[in-house]
């Protein structure tokens, strides 16, 4: 057995009185890929960073090809050859592609002055590492986010890495990207180089990596060969709950659509896009990160206005110019970026809650009604079951689950017809996910017509009645989820 | 050609120099007075002291801060070495006070460094702060008031000219005050450091990506703390000049002019949020609002006209490029990200 | 998150807010500082009197960069549009002054209801700049600073506006019942009705929102053109007051009259403890940083021997120690322990 790359054990690590990690082990052989995975605030971030040097552990200590560090520091790291690549990739899109690729290089060497001859010979052999062609004088903000990507690798490669960390690699990427991605940590395996890549998505652990740790509350659950995982272990693994799933049978479906979209266009987003909605039913909409499913997601939330086409609200053609539009028609929005879009995370519990319906708690001269806007925060804290001791705790105190509960509490206080909701469970921990499933199966029943968009297949296939798969901007099918399997489904993605 | 014209077109700074030429051919054409020499060189006169405070601004602003306090400081430096050498009896040349300024102004600019580097103030309100305590350590410790001699060696400086430009036709005189010298220098040296030196471009990598710039192993506080340093020597430097130039030291007469500063960098295509712009744009700002600070009275518009046609400049010159801006995020926003085929 | 088990009330105030305990501890430090030195000189109903008829100037102002702050913003032409105001104004009550020097009884309330248009229109042009043409506020407000300044010169030809009847000084500065200046009750006025607005109205609930995120804002439905727009208006109206009492403090209109106030007001906002990237910060807070400022000066001008220009210098040191201290509470440094909890990016 060779000598492992990285072996971290025993790591412990608290913060103001919460424990972080407790007593945590890693073993990463050279050459390895290895997925790391756990809800979110289960302590993957943390551990990266006491592995890269950025915290210092309280207990335990971090062996690196084959010396130990008691405390190592973030150049004692990359000097040996740790390079995190986060998920912003810590470019400067205001600076070039050369000059984000030799900065690193020039300031470690202790250059004073700019030398133009040798940043360009770095960042030439840096992007030849990965055969990577571009531009090397284009500004990083103007590349698209996977080049940004390739030139934050290219800089990892730069200084003799032996590991690399890569923290939610894909979640920007399209299918084509993420499969070049794999590709290239294929390459570095080659190269004898160590991927651990933190991923929450599923297909992606058993796509690419040969062993994999999962971590849950700051513990160890488990670690081991991908080979011998499976979708109900992971799930299991990652909760401790054992789930069934329970597909979704519509009640009572209404004989008109609540929503229906006739020829809607976008000018390079989507175009011709039809579809029905009827109170009772969820509408799947699928499709890869560009057929435009966001794009449409946000038109029928009058954020993007649509160029061309109709859209009917119980049969009566309407136009969004705005979200206020959309409320006052009742249809409501969930969104995928949930911490900047959905929430005011500083603010309180009930604010968050209220503050889409905050005019219905007011009086004739705006002045709020205060014990109306408190039965109304206690009703949904109570319906929603969102785990909290006190509502006007800030939002910041809860975790992903309760989090996205308080988004969908503020969208059902406002008494809708329609809720769209993007990516709903993206960063949920499963125990939550499979609650807002079933929060939003009950919602349908009572008469609510809803749309969810996402690229998680067995979510879509479980939890909607019907399924509109986009590609390229077009409608290419239209599916009936009992009918259909994700093979079935992917191949009309593609 | 074509692909000189392309990248032309997409900068900034070609569309400031647009707008500048069509003022002056505009100005020009009713007062026949725009190009001739003597006025040229008033207009670069009074870019000298405007001019070399833009150059802090500019580096502040880039950085991703903002200073206020640069009008305070060059005031309070420059009243405090005419003061000394107008009691020491002074009779040297400029050599000294310009060493003076250098020194003076780096100390106060430490100060702001301190803040803002160190320990990671808002510059806004450090600044907001400084500028009051550096106009009360000026009117209340030193107990300022208006000085009408100014020792012989500045005031020489001051008086002196590199030529005379002489505008045939009236007859007019325009000295070409020695000063801009410095002001070139300046300029030179600004460049040098953010184009050519590692601490330049940590500028700018701060600017734009504070926490990368950290990972990246830019020291930041150290490199924002010199960065003020240097922002204060050149307020000093411009204060110094600009009690030269007009041979007498009035305490409070360059307060209030920190805002119209940041709106000549501003309007020169340097984005408020930082990361972003060039000296040359700068320039070009500032240049707009100097020459239509200055040269209103040439097309016959009266002097009390000059405050609104400044805000008018500023909000219409703005107000265009903002507009651009939000436009370009929002097709940004629309359209799918490029793909590659393939 | 730190629980706070300190029972008294004194503990539960810092933590509540830290910004308003220090304030109040700082005038009572002053206060102190006051009785011991200069009784006399400070503590008579006269010199609060005065105290009470001056603050309200600046202010009122205060109050308006407070309301645009809240999201994020800033006014810097508080001072252009008070200016722009109280000349206009004033040059009304000559045209309509009697032929005794008198004025008829509804001039001086026709000229405040007039004032807070001039004050609403101002700041609703500042409004419109800000969200419709997407201008970043500190630059808006600076060239529309510019813009009612330059205004205010043209009308004036850069001189005065003085020799107004009488009658206007006198009643701004009288006092109701003999005891409270009317100035007084403007400000007072003002910062409740603005406590209002914020703490019971679904504006204030929404500004604070707005101020913490726009892009959560504009995704829960909010209409931050709207939004934007009232509140720079209510700056301009807060600012046209401010210009009124100046008018009856000075006797005069001038457009180059309180200049120093713009930052003056913006370092007693911040001291006031509103953060201005937006989203906190209370109205007490403000109205006490204004009174401790307004003590400030006046205990300084109680020592001859000491100029009053000093006020600059300890009204700037103040906001730097105030916020020197918030920097090493809110990073739990402490001065002589070696350990430090900072990391370059927080978050488990």
């Amino acid at each position: 057995m060779t000598q492992p790359l990285l072996r971290a054990e025993g790591i412990s690590k608290a913060f103001a009185g919460v424990q972080a990690l407790k007593n945590v082990s890693l073993e990463i052989a050279p050459g390895e890929i290895h997925c790391l995975a756990g809800e979110n605030g289960c302590g993957k971030s943390t551990l990266i960073k006491i592995i890269s040097g950025v915290y210092q552990q309280d207990a335990g200590f971090i062996e690196f090809a084959g010396k130990q560090y008691k405390k190592i520091t973030p150049r004692e790291a990359i000097n040996s050859g740790i390079q995190v690549i986060y998920q912003d990739f810590s470019v400067f899109h205001n600076l070039t592609v050369m000059e984000n690729l030799a900065l690193n290089s020039e300031l470690a060497e202790g250059h004073k002055f700019v030398n133009r001859k040798r940043m360009k010979k770095t960042a030439e052999e840096a992007i030849a590492k990965i055969n990577f062609r571009v531009d090397l004088d284009r500004l990083v903000g103007t590349l698209s986010v996977a080049e940004k990507q390739l030139v934050a690798i290219c800089r990892a490669l730069m200084f003799n890495a032996r590991l690399i960390i890569m923290d939610e690699p894909t979640t920007a990427l399209t299918r084509k990207e993420v499969q070049a991605l794999f590709q290239i940590i294929l390459k570095l395996k080659e190269q004898g180089i160590s991927t651990l890549f933190v991923s929450h998505k599923l297909n992606e652990v058993f796509e690419i990596s040969e062993r994999f740790t999962i971590l849950r509350s700051g513990e160890l659950v488990v670690s081991g060969s991908t080979a011998d995982l499976d979708d109900k272990k992971f799930s299991y693994y990652m909760t401790g709950r054992k789930f069934e799933k329970k597909s979704f049978v519509p009640q009572h479906i209404s004989d008109s659509p609540v929503l229906e979209a006739q020829s809607l266009s976008l000018s390079g987003c989507y175009e011709d896009v039809s579809f029905q909605l009827r109170s009772g039913e969820i509408l799947g909409i699928t499709g890869l990160l560009d057929s435009g499913r966001t794009e449409l997601a946000l038109s029928l939330f009058g954020i993007q206005r649509a160029d061309s086409g109709t859209l009917l609200k119980d049969g009566k053609p309407i136009r969004l110019k705005s979200p206020e539009d959309a409320i006052t028609h009742r249809i409501g929005y969930v969104p995928e970026d949930r911490l900047n879009e959905g929430l005011f995370l500083p603010r309180t519990i009930a604010d968050n809650i209220i503050i889409s319906e905050i005019d219905h708690l007011a009086n004739k001269t705006h002045v709020i009604q205060r014990d109306k806007r408190q039965q109304e925060v206690n009703r949904w804290v109570k319906e929603l079951t969102i785990a909290t001791p006190n509502a006007d705790n800030a939002c910041s105190t809860l975790s992903g689950g309760n989090q996205q509960r308080i988004v969908l509490a503020k969208w059902l206080a406002c008494n809708l017809d329609v809720l769209v909701l993007n990516g709903p469970t993206v960063g949920v921990d499963i125990g939550s996910k499979h609650d807002i499933h079933a929060i939003l199966q009950a919602l349908a029943d009572e008469g609510m017509g809803i749309i969810i968009i996402s690229d998680d297949l067995p979510e879509m296939l479980v939890n909607c009645s019907s399924l509109l798969v986009l590609k390229n901007g077009r409608v290419a099918a239209m599916l009936k989820p009992g009918e259909s399997t994700e093979q079935s489904v992917l191949s009309y993605m593609l | 050609m074509q692909k000189t014209l392309r990248k032309l077109s997409q900068r900034n700074e070609t569309y400031i120099a647009i707008v500048l030429f069509v003022l002056f051919l505009l100005i020009e054409v009713r007062s026949k007075q725009f190009f001739t020499p003597n006025n040229i060189v008033d207009i670069l006169s009074a870019m000298v002291v405007s001019g070399i405070f833009a150059i802090g601004t500019f580096m502040v602003i880039i950085s991703g801060g903002i200073d206020v306090s640069f009008p305070a400081l060059a005031s309070l430096s420059s009243y405090a070495i005419t003061k000394l050498l107008l009691d020491a009896d002074y009779q040297g040349g400029i050599w000294l006070p310009i060493l003076m300024a250098i020194v003076f102004g780096g100390v106060l600019g430490a100060f702001n460094g301190f803040f803002i580097g160190h320990l990671g103030l808002p510059a806004l309100i450090v600044t907001l702060g400084s500028a009051s305590v550096f106009k009360g350590f000026m009117q209340g410790t030193l107990k300022s008031v208006q000085l009408a001699v100014i020792p012989p060696g500045m005031k020489d400086f001051g008086t002196s000219a590199l030529f005379v430009a002489t505008n045939a036709e009236s007859g007019l005189t325009s000295r070409m005050h020695s000063s801009i010298l410095v002001f070139i220098v300046l300029l030179i040296v600004a460049w040098f450091i953010l184009r050519r030196t590692m601490f330049g471009r940590g500028i700018y990598a701060i600017g734009g990506n504070p926490v990368s710039a950290l990972r990246a192993g830019f020291s930041v506080k150290w490199t924002k703390f010199w960065l003020y340093v240097f922002v204060g020597v050149v307020s000093s430097l411009a204060g110094l000049m600009r009690t030269c130039m007009m041979t007498q030291m009035h305490p409070t007469n360059m307060l209030g002019m920190e805002m119209n500063i940041i709106a000549g960098v501003v309007l020169g295509g340097t984005a408020i949020t930082g990361g972003a712009g060039t000296l040359t744009g700068c320039m070009l700002g500032t240049l707009l609002i100097v020459v239509v600070e200055n040269s209103m009275i040439l097309i016959g518009v009266p002097t009390v006209w000059k405050s609104v046609f400044v805000g008018a400049l500023i909000i219409i010159g703005i107000g265009v490029s903002a507009m651009q801006v939000y436009r370009a995020n929002s097709i940004h926003r629309n359209r799918k990200l490029s793909r590659e085929v393939g | 998150m730190q629980v706070n088990t300190n029972a008294s009330w004194i503990g539960r105030l810092y933590a509540k807010d830290k910004h308003l305990f220090r304030i109040i501890l700082l005038i009572i430090l002053w206060s102190a500082f006051m009785a011991i030195t200069r009784f006399q000189k400070f503590y008579t109903l006269i010199n609060f009197q005065t105290m009470a008829s001056q603050f309200p100037e600046f202010g009122l102002m205060a109050l308006g960069i407070m309301v645009c702050m809240l999201t994020g913003g800033i006014d810097l032409s508080v001072v252009g549009v008070a200016n722009l105001t109280s000349i206009l104004m004033a040059l009304l009550m000559k045209r309509l002054e009697l032929a005794d020097g008198g004025l008829a009884f509804y001039v001086i309330p026709l000229s405040f209801v007039l004032a807070v248009g001039i004050g609403a229109a101002a700041g609703a042009f500042n409004g419109l700049l800000v969200s419709k043409v997407h201008i970043p506020p500190i630059l808006a407000t600076l060239g529309t600073s510019e813009l009612f300044t330059g205004i205010s010169i043209v009308i004036t030809n850069g001189k005065a506006v003085s020799k107004l009847a009488r009658v206007y000084a006198t009643t701004i500065n009288s006092k109701l019942f003999g005891l409270v200046p009317v100035q007084l009750l403007f400000f007072g006025g003002m910062a409740l009705v603005i406590w209002f607005f914020l703490m019971r109205t679904t504006y204030g609930t929404k500004l604070y929102m707005l101020g913490t995120s726009a892009t959560a804002a504009k995704f829960s439905g909010l209409n931050i053109d709207r939004l934007l727009i009232k509140t720079y208006t209510l700056s301009g109206v807060c600012a046209a007051l401010g210009g009124m009492i100046m008018l009856a403090n000075y006797n005069s209109a001038r457009a180059d009259y309180g200049t120093v106030y713009t930052l003056q007001c913006v370092l007693i906002v911040v001291l006031g403890g509103v953060n201005p990237i937006g989203g906190s910060g209370r109205i007490s807070g403000v109205v006490l940083a204004t009174i401790l400022l307004k003590m400030l000066e006046t205990g300084l001008n109680r020592f001859p021997k000491i100029s009053s220009y000093y006020i600059s210098l300890i009204w700037g040191g103040v906001l730097l120690l105030v916020m020197v201290l918030n920097y090493f509470s809110d990073n739990d440094i402490h001065l002589f322990r070696h350990k430090r909890s900072i990391s370059i990016d927080s978050g488990v």
